[in-house]
């Protein structure tokens, strides 16, 4: 006979609970996770593998994953800083999930990493869906792409703890407006601090190393308003318990929120789904 | 273009669901709510679950989306409004930017409308005279 089911689950409720596990499981291990989320060609390697240098020279053990679509170069330029880094080929697909993430971190990430930069595929769209069990989600724009790139891609500068602008060495020469484009973000993303950056130019050298320690040492992030979960009325609460994935502004609630994760700190579902 | 991917979850999550009540034999249609800040175009969503679910329990089915607007609320002045696409996020009434979003990043099943083996409770045909 014909049934209508009262299902109520949210659709990325399995990554989100990958996510879940994976911050839980990391956390209780010391390290932190950074997401870096930009378009095609905003800098996100240059300004990465300035930091990592940095983090090198200042004896703090960080690592880096970096996925694309195809070609190992961000590994190869990455690697120059000396620090253990790892390339993902996505094979055609625009977006990194927790569960892939977490397969790639095992065996391979040092076990006293402190930090862990993830430099997501360049697109604005797709992986702002996926939490990848991120403390500190970052969203990075040049100088180049036009103040309005917040508004275009509201769900990702909207969900961001931190906005950094890259390549800011040219940004008389292309005529950035930085009060525009700081309007812009604070129109999808109120009170989130947008900051400075040119790896050339060495300008803003060290910023995104210190907020990603400032977050690992417990430094409550930016509350995202985009962020808050929403507030349903339904009665039946099943699949809702997990929809708290893209709340990176609580991440350290999380122990409260939620029973024990099971005991593998990296879920081996990994690359259940999906080949990567 | 992450569509397929959310069409692949949808159709994951109605296949487990399926699964634990034992005797689905056929998905009619899959009701979403989709937030206008979810990031997930329902055309394209449409598209690619029609592409994913050939071969699955879900053959066929039709998917509703359901789009939700997005609202927030001022938590210091108690305003509401919607935000709009672009969504502007700052309170309108008092500038604050201390709100919360009460709705528009939904992405989430809702109801599945299928098929099963259960017989009927309702009375069965009466035996005809030579059966009798």
């Amino acid at each position: 006979m014909c049934r209508v089911v009262d299902l109520q689950q949210a659709v990325l409720a399995r990554n989100d609970e990958t996510a879940h596990a994976l911050r839980d499981g990391l956390a209780a291990r010391g390290t932190t996770i950074v997401n870096l989320l930009s378009s095609p060609g905003s800098g996100k390697t240059a300004l990465l593998e300035a930091e990592l240098t940095l983090a090198r020279e200042r004896s703090v053990p960080v690592a880096a994953l970096t996925a694309d679509l195809a070609t190992e170069n961000d590994a190869a330029r990455l690697a120059r800083s000396g620090v253990p880094v790892k390339q993902v080929l996505t094979d055609g697909l625009c977006h990194l999930e927790a569960g892939m993430l977490s397969g790639h971190l095992v065996g391979w990430l040092p076990q006293d990493t402190r930090l862990l930069f993830v430099e997501n595929v360049g697109n604005l769209v797709c992986p702002a869906s996926y939490d990848l069990g991120e403390t500190l989600r970052v969203v990075l724009a040049s100088v180049t792409e036009g103040e309005d790139k917040p508004l275009k891609y509201p769900t990702a500068f909207g969900l961001a703890h931190l906005v950094i602008v890259t390549k800011t060495d040219i940004a008389e020469a292309v005529g950035f407006d930085e009060a525009e484009f700081r309007a812009n973000v604070e129109r999808v993303n109120p009170g989130v601090d947008v900051l400075l950056t040119s790896a050339r130019a060495g300008h803003g050298r060290g910023v995104l190393l210190d907020r990603a320690l400032a977050a690992a040492e417990g430094t409550p992030p930016h509350r995202p308003v985009m962020a808050q979960p929403p507030q349903h009325t339904h009665g039946h609460e099943h699949g809702q318990a997990h929809d708290h994935g893209h709340d990176h502004g609580q991440a350290h609630d999380h122990g409260r929120d939620h029973p024990p994760q099971p005991e593998h700190p990296l879920p081996a579902d990994a690359l259940a789904r999906r080949r990567s | 273009m992450h569509e397929m991917s959310i069409a692949l979850a949808v159709i994951g999550q109605v296949e487990e669901a399926a699964e634990r009540a034992g005797d689905v034999t056929a998905v009619r249609s899959v009701r979403l709510e989709v937030g206008e800040l979810a990031g997930v175009v329902p055309d394209s969503l449409s598209f690619c679950f029609e592409l994913a679910c050939a071969g699955t329990l879900l053959e066929g089915a039709e998917l509703l989306a359901d789009p939700v607007p997005g609202r927030a609320r001022c938590a210091p002045c108690a305003h509401e409004w919607a935000v709009g696409m672009p969504p502007s996020l700052t309170c309108p009434r008092c500038g604050g930017a201390a709100g919360d979003l009460l709705s528009g990043r939904e992405l989430r099943i809702t109801a599945v409308h299928w098929e099963d083996g259960a017989t009927p409770a309702a009375p069965t045909r009466e035996p005809i005279a030579e059966e009798r």
